[in-house]
């Protein structure tokens, strides 16, 4: 390998087996994110981009498990790794931070007892004074107003963006290569959003850390992004650096997401949206999962699964319109 | 502290309610006290006399304000059959049923709490089936079938237990497991669907993507958000215990609070079981006061409303 990537999951499968039936929540994803940038993960809810986070974590819940493929950080292989050693490697090398961070905290213990737990996971115990310390000093650090004071605050007192904040000093503290963000700013106001994703972009440059952002808001991955997947049913549907994607979308779904971005020049009575819902991922249709909702739709996309092809410099789709796309714009 | 109070203070009129009900009850049910203390053999003057003497000839509401003055004073009135104080008597018996209570709240938690722990890790599989097939037995079987259960195995045909009671701890073992067998049921039920819901719960993501292990997940921060519901719970089976305890102290012959409310039945001996239901009354209810106390220690966020 010694690729420049932190992060390579090839052909993932990862399915529920439910009473009713098998939920291909992740279909065949492939996704890199290179050392020291921020790569976005995009896509309608339900589209199963938690669900490939969660892979990487080995938080996929009974009754889903990853079927088949391969999951690599920094080289090494997660898929069939023991739990005992993937726990090792979660919190030190690679960490995570949820969406909603009015439940992520347990409620009943101090954050800062939260916060402490994580160093000593994988260090082993030291001195509660030390321990206290290096919490106060990452509290400063990812900008907690008082360190002092919220060491002993519990969840509930404290602000829904203080609590993220909280989170991603319990995700950085061991200095992990990778931060894995699950829509991080989803349950906070926009004011907050600018904040926690500036702080998260400064993080990643101080300490060379690679970050998966996972948003369904492109606004989000303007902001930050340096590479951008679009997963649609189970699938990456669109890979591109993040400007080629927005100049040079290719996939008829990413047109149709950027195009239900509400603009302020736009037509105020007008909001454009994507026809149709995500499609039941018990049922997924045949061909092209996006055909029944794709305003370019032919029968070859009903018959055939698109592959991935390269519609511009590192810009890939998966669709059967895509070369001839490009071609004519 | 000022809540502490507060519900101290919301105390007084269910009592007073308490006493209400049992005084009005005792005077309605069938049995003249006079004629159950005298037999059948006294003349007219006696019972008069002795009619006047407890207060019987005064008019009701009379009755009833004096005997509520006299409990706030400690005084419950004389037992018509053991012609001593109340109160003496149930002080005496009192330490005897607290001990059973506690040694089968004892039993019922700690059996109940892990059995409910046990089977909420191996849900679905043996030992989750086998702990509730226990559990169901637990709350399905009444206690004096389980009392006899006890006593023919571990006294009878172990030898290993006294068949009844004197007070002593170890003479208590036996009916404590038979009061407790009941909670210890419910108590593993509530515990076990308490733990699976909180497992459930994003900050057990949280915990594992810190890189803490299963085991550690749920002692630390499972099961402290598991057992909320449960201490509720737990509280509310004090009231239960004590009526267990009227059954289980017949069975055992525990000289108890709840021997002497049967008794008391039994006798039509008012005062002694107005005496009784008082006294217990007020046990539940300190029982439910220390229960939300335990709740704001282990629940930060109710510590604050408070």
């Amino acid at each position: 390998m010694g690729s420049g990537n932190i992060l390579e999951i090839r052909d993932l499968h990862t399915s529920f087996f439910t009473d009713s039936g098998v939920v291909h929540a992740v279909n065949g994803v492939d996704l890199d994110v290179p050392k020291g940038k921020i790569t976005g993960l995009v896509g309608e809810s339900g589209c199963g981009k938690s669900i490939t986070a969660k892979s990487v974590m080995g938080l996929v819940r009974y009754p889903g498990r990853i079927e088949s493929g391969s999951i690599r950080l920094d080289g090494q292989e997660l898929t069939g790794l023991k739990e005992k050693e993937l726990r090792k490697l979660c919190g030190q090398e690679v960490s995570m931070i949820f969406q909603e961070p009015m439940t992520s905290l347990n409620p009943v213990l101090k954050v800062g007892r939260q916060v402490a737990e994580a160093l000593r996971v994988h260090r082993g115990a030291t001195s509660k004074a030390e321990e206290k310390q290096e919490v106060i000093r990452i509290f400063e650090k990812v900008g907690i107003p008082e360190p002092e004071q919220r060491f002993t605050a519990y969840p509930h007192e404290l602000s829904g963006g203080l609590r993220q904040r909280v989170m991603i000093a319990m995700a950085m503290i061991m200095n992990p290569k990778l931060l894995i963000a699950d829509e991080p700013t989803t349950a906070l106001d926009v004011t907050v959003e600018a904040q926690i994703l500036r702080l998260m972009k400064n993080l990643c440059g101080e300490n060379g850390m690679s970050v998966l952002i996972i948003t369904h808001n492109m606004g989000v991955v303007a902001e930050i992004c340096d590479e951008v997947y679009v997963m649609y049913a189970g699938r990456i549907v669109e890979k591109a650096p993040v400007f080629s994607l927005f100049d040079e979308t290719a996939h008829p779904y990413t047109k149709g997401l950027l195009a239900s971005i509400p603009r302020i020049s736009g037509n105020p009575e007008y909001l454009s949206t994507i026809p149709g819902v995500v499609p039941n991922m018990k049922y997924l249709p045949t061909g092209c999962a996006f055909h029944n909702r794709c305003p370019l739709a032919s029968e070859k996309c009903v018959r055939e699964v698109p592959e991935m092809v390269e519609t511009g410099e590192g810009h890939f789709c998966r669709c059967h319109l895509a070369k001839a796309q490009t071609a004519r714009g | 502290m000022k809540a502490v109070l507060k519900r101290i203070a919301s105390m007084i009129p269910v009592l007073i309610g308490v006493m209400l009900l049992t005084f009005i009850l005792l005077r309605i049910v069938p049995g003249d006290p006079v004629s159950i203390l005298l037999g059948e053999h006294y003349s007219q003057e006696t019972i008069d006399r002795l009619t006047r003497a407890m207060n019987l000839d005064k008019p009701l509401w009379e009755q009833f304000i004096s005997y509520v003055l006299g409990v706030f004073r400690g005084n419950l009135g004389v037992s018509y059959t053991l012609k001593r104080p109340v109160t003496a008597l149930i002080l005496e018996a009192f330490p005897n049923t607290l001990k059973l209570a506690l040694m089968g709240a004892a039993f019922a938690w700690i059996v109940g709490i892990l059995a409910g722990i046990i089977a909420a890790v191996t849900q679905n599989k043996a030992p989750d089936h086998i702990f509730m097939g226990f559990s169901l037995a637990g709350v399905s079987v009444p206690i004096f079938m389980s009392a006899l259960f006890l006593q023919y195995v571990f006294s009878y045909r172990l030898k290993l237990l006294p068949l009844t009671s004197d007070g002593s701890a170890v003479s208590l073992i036996l009916p404590a497991v038979a009061l407790g067998w009941n909670s210890a049921g419910s108590v593993a039920r509530m515990t076990r669907s308490s733990l699976i819901d909180v497992m459930e719960a994003d900050y057990i993501d949280t915990a594992r993507a810190k890189g803490l292990l299963r085991t550690a997940v749920i002692l630390k921060h499972a099961l402290k958000n598991a057992l909320l519901p449960v201490i509720t719970m737990m509280a509310l089976q004090l009231s239960s215990m004590m009526s267990g305890a009227v059954i289980t102290e017949s069975v055992f012959s525990v000289p108890g609070i709840g021997r002497l409310a049967t008794q008391s039945i039994m006798n039509r001996d008012m005062p002694l079981l107005q005496g009784t239901i008082l006294f217990t009354t007020v046990l539940v209810i300190l029982g439910n006061l220390a229960a939300d106390l335990l709740y704001s220690v282990v629940d930060p966020r109710i510590r604050n409303e408070g």
